[in-house]
């Protein structure tokens, strides 16, 4: 390896722990790295920031050798150099801990951090070490225990402290935060702060501002897979680097002031319901209704039975009692998807690659898959292709959704534009009951706005809105009514008004134990 | 890595088309060299493969009566494919077809009926679907592998037709030997041109093929059954049911195999016979993927694997060439296709990884 000092600055006394230059990556039809430049101190915390599809994925990629730059240069401390695979970014001492964790379940936290560390795979001696790191910076785990029974937040703890059983001198991490209670949270910035007062280097990426306001030293933006510009985020404001990130202002959805609260249109009794996944969570006696006019929200940690639940009130699960799920008035428990749609029911499930959207199929048919039955998509049992083609062409223009036309299939648009698409689809439905699950989630500023005003709007219209999202900034700013889900139990629901994130926080457990048995009671 | 597939952008329509004609186009070139090196004059060879079995009308009629069976068949499977029900039991199914339908001839030996015939055809569609029912049931209830199933009936099938041809089907004036009696006129499918065997069951091939046409490209059901072929998950959030999918497919697919069973015994085998199919219901999965699970494909895909059966016999009777060679063409054609398929969804890159690595190293 050819020793080079870096460039001109050279001469100040701090070298770069990494120095990125004009880096430079395509995909077939779109340039996802454009110039990029990026220069990480020692010690610093430093932020990337950017819409979705502006190229933080693939940059991170690049750095942590999953990806090839076209061009452009990489300097680790000063030396060039050619990152060939992750190993080589782990021996360089980069770790990376991905929004997505790769845990396997049925083994235990030792097991699962030796398969990701290469050498030393004594058990016994691993677990010590474990036991060890973890103590020394408050991230408290078990090395003996499965990964099924822990929650996100413990899972997330493994995947850092894998990373640090390597020493390392930069730590990626890609939206740590958006599974994680606000206790949790503040937890993982006490951690990342200690291992910053260390020397780690810590490259963050999110796209929740006011995080990176309290947490990083320096920000790097993007936008359209070019460097915008860096910033300093504690002289910035939120929307100032909002500006930034989408060059434009960033519309604040507007809450309504007093919600016209109507009728009940889903009424929720008793449901109790075993989860056919085996590592899922059983739902215990949830109780709740929603209103016309209003939006009710759901928060939790992922795994407290909000799958369940979703799948209950989609009528992808049956329940047996009909009556502990009364869509308009009409018990519909043992409805299964279709009836329920004609009864007025629209629903935007979280994963939008392979359940809300079929990816090999095109617009046109992904606005059939759900709309084929209120929109009237059917005669004689033939598609109706000219109608879809102008149902598909008017979700695209109502909210925006870019594309290359509807003709596109599903998987070539960016996920912020297939959930805008998904979620049009749903509300041009006119439904008297709207259900989504992580509305905004992965999805950037710009598109979640927009998102969150439609579900405004709405409920406005006068139809029920029920949100369920691990976003607790989301679920403040747009519902009228917040209710927590925990161990497969809902609390009583509370005004939003009248109730703060802490209050919320501590509810969704800050212990966080999808595992454990608590009981929630709220007064 | 020196060589590197990356997806393209957009997958041009008008090359999905094409792709099947330039594999052919592929094969015939290869084919050509494949023959030359065996010695033989490669255009003669390719005329006696290609050419000289169709070149008559009764050469084109027996195309069509070879093609009948498989393109019956792999419609049915192609169908259940697309909703990733794995029926590979067509065999079987055809020939429950064939023993149902067949004997329903047999029993109205005597009968000059004109209903005798579409009789025969609903109890040889019966046969099959009834067939194809096991696998469906034990696939619903216990969750048992519709590919082991339906492939093990083929066995019970092809069993319980050599039970039923040595004992309650033999001709009683057949001297013992295990067939059954030749079938009445009015039990057979009229032949559509003199002096060839092409019958009515190759005109009901091709209408099969346009209702499956349109089933497919058009229909709410052909949505329903793709849709849960590519994402099960998609298919539960629109509420399509995946029990009547899959009844629904395995039915039909059972329902042709079974109709191009009885064909097969009413038309050119005339009577029931121990072995009534040369393992049609597997060629035509073949068929199917050829013809990539569109109807209209398979139909192109069921006369040229129908003219490869044609053209190994020719070569084997005029240039004593191995029957073999036969297989050698249906494989070089797959082979082909799979490969016009990638390239068509990918681009191979060699200079990208080639560069990058010269980079790697010199660093």
């Amino acid at each position: 390896m050819e020793l080079e000092v870096a460039r001109s600055d050279a001469a100040e006394p701090v070298v770069p722990r990494l120095e990125l230059r004009g880096i430079d990556k395509s995909f077939p039809g779109c340039k996802a790295n454009d110039g990029v430049d990026l220069s990480i101190l020692p010690g610093e915390i430093h932020a990337l920031l950017g819409e979705n599809g502006a190229g933080k994925s693939t940059l991170v990629k690049i750095i942590y050798g999953i990806l090839h730059a076209d061009a452009g240069t990489i300097a680790w401390e000063g030396q060039k150099t050619h990152i060939a695979g992750p190993s080589f970014a782990r021996n360089l001492g980069i770790g990376m801990v991905f929004q997505h964790f790769s845990l396997f379940e049925a083994l235990t936290v030792a097991e699962n951090i030796a398969l990701g560390v290469e050498g030393d795979h004594d058990m016994s001696r691993l677990e010590a070490r474990i036991e060890e790191v973890s103590a020394a910076y408050g991230l408290p785990l078990d090395p003996r225990r499965h990964v099924h029974s822990l929650s996100v937040g413990e899972r997330q703890r493994i995947e850092i402290v894998r990373c640090l059983l390597q020493d390392p001198r930069l730590l990626i991490m890609d939206e740590p935060t958006s599974v994680l209670t606000p206790q949790e949270v503040d937890t993982l910035f006490g951690t990342l702060r200690r291992l910053s007062s260390e020397g780690c280097s810590i490259l963050y990426i999110s796209h929740k501002l006011d995080e990176i306001k309290q947490l990083c030293d320096t920000a790097t933006v993007l936008r359209g897979g070019k460097f915008v510009g860096a910033c300093d985020p504690k002289e910035e404001s939120p929307q100032s680097m909002a500006r930034m990130m989408i060059g434009d202002d960033v519309k604040e959805p507007k809450p309504q002031g007093d919600a016209q609260v109507g009728e009940v249109v889903l009424s929720v009794a008793d449901l109790s319901l075993q989860s056919q996944d085996p590592f899922g969570t059983d739902l215990k006696a949830v109780t709740f209704n929603v209103h016309a006019g209003e939006i009710f929200g759901i928060a939790g940690i992922a795994g407290n039975g909000q799958n369940e639940l979703l799948a209950a009130l989609s009528g992808e699960q049956l329940v047996p009692d009909g009556a502990a799920v009364v869509i308009g008035g009409q018990p519909s428990g043992r409805l299964g998807p279709r009836r329920r749609r004609s009864l007025g029911l629209s629903f935007v499930p979280e994963e939008r690659h392979g359940h809300g959207a079929v990816p090999a199929l095109r617009l046109t048919e992904n606005a059939f898959l759900s709309g084929h039955l209120r929109e009237k998509l059917v005669r004689w049992g033939l598609i109706d292709f000219p109608k879809t083609a102008e149902y598909a062409q008017k979700i695209c223009e109502s909210f925006d959704v870019r594309t290359s036309g509807i003709n596109a299939e599903a998987s070539s648009l960016s996920g912020g534009n297939l959930q805008k698409f998904i979620i049009g689809r749903e509300i041009l439905q006119r439904p008297n009951l709207m259900i989504a699950a992580q509305p905004t989630w992965g999805v950037d500023a710009g598109a979640a706005a927009s998102i969150h005003q439609a579900l405004i709007d709405l409920a406005a219209s006068g139809a029920a809105v029920l949100v369920v999202s691990q976003e607790l900034d989301e679920l403040f700013a747009i519902s009228d009514r917040i209710a927590v889900m925990s161990s497969g139990h809902l609390s009583a629901a509370r005004p939003t008004a009248a109730t703060t994130l802490e209050e919320i926080g501590l509810l969704m457990g800050g212990d966080g134990g999808a595992a454990g048995e608590r009981m929630i009671n709220v007064a | 890595m020196l060589l590197k597939l990356e997806p393209r952008g957009e997958t041009s329509r008008a090359m999905i088309y094409l792709t099947p004609l330039l594999a052919i186009l592929l094969t015939l070139i290869m084919g050509a060299i494949l023959f030359a090196l065996l010695g033989h004059n490669p255009l003669e060879a390719m005329y006696a493969f290609f050419i000289s079995p169709i070149s008559n009308s009764y050469g084109l009629g027996e195309l069509a009566v070879k093609a009948t069976p498989l393109i019956l068949c792999a419609i049915g499977l192609a169908l259940g494919f697309r909703a990733n029900v794995w029926n590979i039991g067509a065999e079987g199914q055809l020939t429950l077809g064939a023993i149902c339908g067949g004997g329903l001839a047999l029993w109205f030996y005597d009968s000059e009926s004109v209903f005798l015939l579409p009789a025969m055809a609903l109890a040889g569609a019966l046969g099959g679907l009834a067939w194809a029912a096991i696998p469906a049931f034990l696939k619903l209830r216990f969750n048992a592998n519709e590919i082991l199933t339906s492939l093990m009936l083929t066995y019970v099938a092809t069993l319980l037709l050599s039970l039923l041809v040595h004992g309650p089907y033999r001709d009683p004036d057949g001297f013992n030997f295990p067939e059954s009696r030749l079938f009445a006129d009015s039990a057979l499918l009229p032949v559509m041109v003199e002096g060839t065997r092409l019958h009515l069951g190759a005109a009901v091939a091709v209408f099969v093929v346009l209702v499956a046409w349109l089933v497919v490209s058009r229909s709410f059901i052909g949505f329903q059954i793709k849709v849960i072929g590519l994402t099960p998950a998609a298919a539960g959030y629109a509420g399509f049911r995946h029990h009547s999918l899959v009844w629904l497919t395995l039915l039909t697919g059972g329902a042709l195999a079974g109709l191009a069973g009885l064909f097969e015994v009413a038309g050119p085998i005339g009577q029931i016979t121990p072995v009534i199919s040369p393992g049609y219901g597997f060629t035509a999965i073949i068929v199917a993927f050829v013809g990539r699970l569109h109807p209209i494909g398979i139909l192109g895909a069921g006369l040229l694997i129908a003219l490869s059966y044609l053209g190994g016999e020719t070569v084997q009777i005029e240039m004593g060439l191995p029957q073999a060679v036969t297989g050698v063409f249906q494989g070089m054609l797959l082979f082909f296709l799979l490969a016009c398929d990638v390239l068509i969804r990918y681009r191979v890159r060699w200079s990208i990884g080639a560069s990058q690595e010269a980079r790697g190293t010199a660093s």
